[in-house]
């Protein structure tokens, strides 16, 4: 009897042993991770004038850890994730309103929980949290009821509230983010387009109110990002000096660690958000193609395991981190080309900093854990049981 | 059931993935575009933007030129200047670190809101200056107290110093900072701290002084900061300027004149080169170069004796009885009198109405020339200038250097004034009156003269020659600097036989039992001195002031005595050297400034130097270390 049922448990697909688990990850996947990590430690070498420290080490054990949550989360049963989902929704928001709370009492814009090793910042695990919680409302949700406004009505609430917590502390680039990849789940979940033309008319015609929300270093950034020549020498002047790392840089670049804009502190952060224009400076457009090639190979086995996936839970969750992904990307690079205006958003796996890159390991683990269970029976609320 | 319901989210999801897998590539095919766009088409524009960014040019500033006497004996140099300066980003707390450095050199509470102010102004790496001009010992004790001092950083550059301090201020004149009005496009001229003359030879030679700057490029980062030195020139020192001045003579005679308000001016007479040029009170350079605080420019420029003016050539002064000669060369020269032919006097001379009187009220009796000169016979000079006329006189008085500027080439320097007929109806618009022709006949009235012009005309009643004063043993010459050419002095055409009556009237001055400066006759037995006294009032004296009977000495003010004057030469039968003094408002011209005439020549003669070698270019070439650093 109990081997019947222990038996009857073993056949249901996607129910593994460790080892068959390991076996089944994406091991070129994270070949191809490690590869881009192993370029930002050199980069972060070079930020330090040729040191080990302050960055490059420390990044280095960080990424480490990471690495090992990544290969942890694979191996979850993406069931136990999605059954989490909300939870884990509810532990992030909670985070979220315990910093807003505590900078409030503290009289500061502290966006982080010290965890000694990290600061972790809620507003980036709000990222995953959103997208496993959506992932999981949408795979409970026929292509029917997806088509039902009434049924909108929770995610963007879900959406909605801890964006506003983000915008209050106030943090832009990761609130866009958020709205972004939510977006893109609510559009591969199936809803249908000319909702998202008649959110977008409603949302420009909600920027003049919005704007007063705005913090005036916030309009300052956009306003310059729309003239750059409007202040030289205030925030117009990191957006300039980086274009002017970049292209200075030339087709093969200066050299590693012989960027003279990045080596003499006319980049600002270059170490973190700025990153990717010393990279440029200092090995070309080669070097900056040739890593941006890297990231659209990660990309590529993201989009690759979302369609593989059997079930709509690791699809939404695949395609969700891959955007997540993607934007983290996208943001960063263009915005030190000057093509956006500047905001926070680091450069994955490159840059340094602990939480930026916990939020993307986790999203990868993630990714391979839809890889590992894709063929796995999912519930309706993540049981084995349901039909 | 459930795969039918998930086949139709796969084929929506996968449909769309497309669009969002197309949606992302195109958008990274953007970046990629971008960064072709900057890398490879603007290429050259930004790596030239990044070079401009990189490379900062620095001035290095030149050594200034220094000023030496005739000996080489310098007057101003370059000294080492120990400054103390914060840079703010290495302080803790920069009010905690001027507590600890106030307890070290004491710190005025105007110097500490001063370094306050400048330090939020600037950048946090940026030196602020605290102070300048520490002694060794304030120095020595910032370093070691350097521990409790975080960022506090003594470093030395060079400052202008003036050794004599007061002795030849008005010569050299000073440095100071520079204003808006200074700018001439020379960048050195930009730099912070930099000093150009103000005033005197400071100025005057500012260019061929100040040298050329020198450049260094060095690399600096985004905040500014130097971060190595890429290619360096050094400064071209300054040229060092050597004056006719003898630094010892000056000293004496400044010390000699006191606190008087006073000037002297010696000449050698055979070269026209300037031996003292010395006015009192004077004041310290350095303090120029320092920074004046507003009490102390309002002392100085309140002074009554004003300490700034250089008296020698911008004081002007009636030449008094000291134009007498100028008046006797002019009646000899037209034949207005003889040379043995005598006037009378009685004391006083009438014209009209108007009494003109004799300084010697009792009257001097028959004079002669020689002797009127002698004694100062006002009355013989009456009547000779009434018979010669106003306009010779005038015609004299500039062939003997008076009434134009002496061609030392100073600024501030004044012509003084010899009246003419033509000139008063031209300036006045009045015809000339026979009273005034007796006035000028004694140097009073419009007559006016500098110290200068007074030792000039010293000089060529000695030599009869056309003799030219001159200051510097160099001249700019297409701009550049060099030595003087000896100059032969033109003849002044006047008969000699007239000059020697003038010269005989000068030497019964003070070796004549009469004259009016016998008391301070030289003491020596072999050489004698010839010189002419002057007293010349600075107000009118009315008949009913005369009648109630002249107030005498202490009794009038200060500002209304009578300035004493003296010129002279000596040796009597060799002349070398002549001089002026001018004692404002100091009383008789034989009772104070001919006894500090015969001490400043017989300091002169002692000296005597124009008999030793000078200096020449190579040596002054040789002690020019002028560019320490």
């Amino acid at each position: 009897m109990t081997d019947a049922r222990f038996l009857a448990a073993r056949l249901r697909r996607g129910d593994m042993t460790l080892p068959e688990k390991l076996w089944q990850i994406s091991w070129s996947l994270v070949l191809w991770l490690c590869a881009i990590a192993s370029i930002g430690f050199f980069m972060l070498y070079s930020a330090a004038n040729a040191n080990m420290d302050p960055w490059a080490t420390r990044q280095l054990i960080r990424f480490g850890m990471g690495l090992t949550l990544m290969l942890s989360i694979a191996v979850i049963d993406i069931r136990l994730i999605m059954r989490y989902a909300y939870f884990l929704y509810a532990v992030v928001f909670a985070l979220l309103i315990f910093v807003e709370v505590r900078g409030v009492v503290g009289g500061g814009a502290q966006r982080w929980i010290d965890l000694g090793v990290i600061n972790l910042q809620p507003s980036e695990l709000m990222k995953v949290a959103l997208l496993l919680a959506l992932a999981r409302y949408f795979h409970s949700l026929s292509l029917e009821d997806t088509g039902r406004p009434t049924f909108l009505i929770l995610p963007l609430v879900l959406v909605a509230v801890p964006t506003a917590f983000i915008l209050r502390q106030p943090d832009l680039g990761t609130a866009l983010m958020v709205i972004m990849g939510a977006c893109v789940l609510f559009f591969m979940a199936g809803v249908r387009l000319w909702k998202f033309i008649s959110l977008l008319v409603a949302a420009l015609a909600a920027i003049p109110m919005l704007w007063r929300f705005l913090e005036s270093y916030q309009k300052d950034r956009i306003l310059t990002f729309i003239n750059p020549e409007r202040d030289p020498l205030g925030a117009g002047y990191h957006i300039l000096q980086s274009k002017i790392a970049l292209g200075s840089g030339g087709f093969f670049g200066k050299g590693f660690l012989q960027g003279t804009q990045s080596h003499l502190n006319f980049l600002p952060e270059q170490q973190t958000d700025f990153i990717f224009t010393m990279l440029a400076e200092e090995l070309g457009l080669v070097g900056g193609a040739g890593l941006i090639g890297l990231y659209v190979i990660v990309l590529a086995y993201g989009f690759t395991i979302a369609i593989r996936c059997h079930h709509q839970f690791g699809r939404l969750v695949a395609i969700g981190v891959t955007t997540t992904f993607f934007l983290y990307v996208f943001i960063n690079v263009a915005m030190v080309m000057g093509l956006i205006p500047v905001v926070g958003v680091p450069l994955p796996l490159i840059s340094y900093g602990g939480t930026a890159l916990l939020t993307i390991m986790i999203c990868m683990g993630l990714l391979m854990s839809v890889h590992v269970h894709r063929d796995a029976q999912i519930g309706l609320r993540g049981g084995y049981d349901e039909g | 059931m459930i795969i039918n319901r998930d086949n139709d989210r796969a084929r929506v999801f996968n449909r769309r993935a497309a669009v969002l897998g197309g949606g992302q590539a195109l958008m990274i095919s953007a970046l990629v575009g971008r960064m072709y766009f900057l890398q490879v088409v603007e290429a050259d524009r930004y790596r030239m933007l990044a070079e401009e960014n990189r490379i900062n040019l620095r001035l290095l500033p030149p050594p200034r030129g220094r000023i030496l006497d005739r000996f080489g004996e310098p007057l101003a140099v370059n000294r080492q200047n120990f400054r103390v300066l914060i840079v703010s980003e290495q302080t803790r707390d920069l009010q905690a670190t001027l507590d600890a450095l106030a307890e070290v050199i004491g710190l005025s509470e105007y110097e500490r809101e001063r370094v306050v102010k400048e330090v939020s102004r600037r950048r946090s790496f940026v030196p602020v200056t605290v102070r300048e001009n520490l002694d060794w010992e304030e120095m020595v004790r910032i370093q070691v107290n350097a521990p409790d001092l975080p960022g506090v950083i003594v470093n030395e550059g060079l400052t202008r110093f003036y050794p004599q301090t007061e002795t030849a201020a008005h010569v050299l004149g000073y440095v100071s900072s520079v204003d808006e009005e200074d700018l001439t496009g020379d960048p050195l001229l930009q730099l912070p701290g930099f000093r150009i003359g103000k005033q005197g030879m400071e100025r005057e030679f500012d260019l061929v002084l100040r040298g050329s700057g020198g450049n260094s490029q060095v690399e600096v980062n985004a905040l500014g900061r130097v971060i190595r030195e890429l290619e360096r020139k050094e400064a071209e020192a300054g040229t060092d300027l050597s004056l006719t001045l003898d630094e010892r003579l000056q000293r004496f005679t400044a010390e000699r004149l006191g606190a008087k308000s006073a000037a002297s001016v010696v000449i050698d007479v055979h070269t026209g080169e300037v031996l003292v040029m010395a006015s009192t009170p004077s004041f310290d350079p350095n303090v120029f170069n320092r920074g004046l605080t507003q009490r102390e420019w309002n002392a100085l420029s309140g002074d009554p004796r004003a300490p700034m003016t250089n008296k020698t050539i911008s004081g002007q002064y009636s030449p008094g009885s000291t134009y007498k000669m100028v008046v006797a060369l002019a009646a000899l020269e037209h034949g207005a009198i003889g040379i043995d032919q005598t006037v009378f006097c009685r004391g006083y001379t009438d014209l009209g109405s108007r009494r003109f009187h004799c300084w010697e009220g009792l009257g001097h009796g028959n004079m002669d020339m020689v002797q009127s000169i002698a004694q100062s016979c006002d009355v013989y000079f009456y009547e000779v200038a009434r018979r010669v006329g106003v306009d010779r006189i005038a015609d004299m008085a500039n062939r003997l250097g008076l009434g134009h500027s002496s061609g030392l080439g100073l600024a501030g320097e004044r012509d003084g004034l010899i009246p003419t007929e033509a000139w008063k109806r031209a300036t006045l618009g009045k015809s000339w009156q026979k009273g005034e022709t007796f006035n000028t006949a004694i140097g009073q009235g419009y007559v006016l003269t500098t110290p200068i012009q007074l030792a000039v005309m010293a000089a060529r009643l000695s030599t009869g020659l056309a003799v030219e004063p001159v200051i510097t043993r160099q001249i700019m010459l297409d701009g550049a600097v060099v030595q003087r050419p000896p100059k032969a002095f033109a003849s002044l055409a006047i008969d000699p036989t007239h000059l020697e009556v003038a010269r005989r009237g000068m030497f019964e001055v003070l070796n004549g039992p009469r004259g009016t400066a016998h008391a301070s006759k030289l003491k020596s037995k072999d050489t004698k001195m010839s010189g002419k006294t002057g007293t010349t009032q600075v107000r009118r004296i009315t008949m009913a002031q005369r009648d109630a009977g002249l107030p005498k000495g202490d009794e009038i003010p200060w500002n209304e005595r009578t300035h004493a004057l003296f010129v002279a030469f000596a040796p009597d039968d060799n002349p070398r050297y002549a001089l002026s003094v001018v004692v404002e408002h100091g009383g008789g011209g034989a009772a104070v400034a001919a006894p500090i005439a015969r001490d400043i020549m017989t300091e002169v003669l002692r000296l005597d130097p124009s008999r030793k070698p000078r200096i020449n270019e190579d040596q002054v070439a040789e002690t020019a270390p002028s560019a320490p650093g």
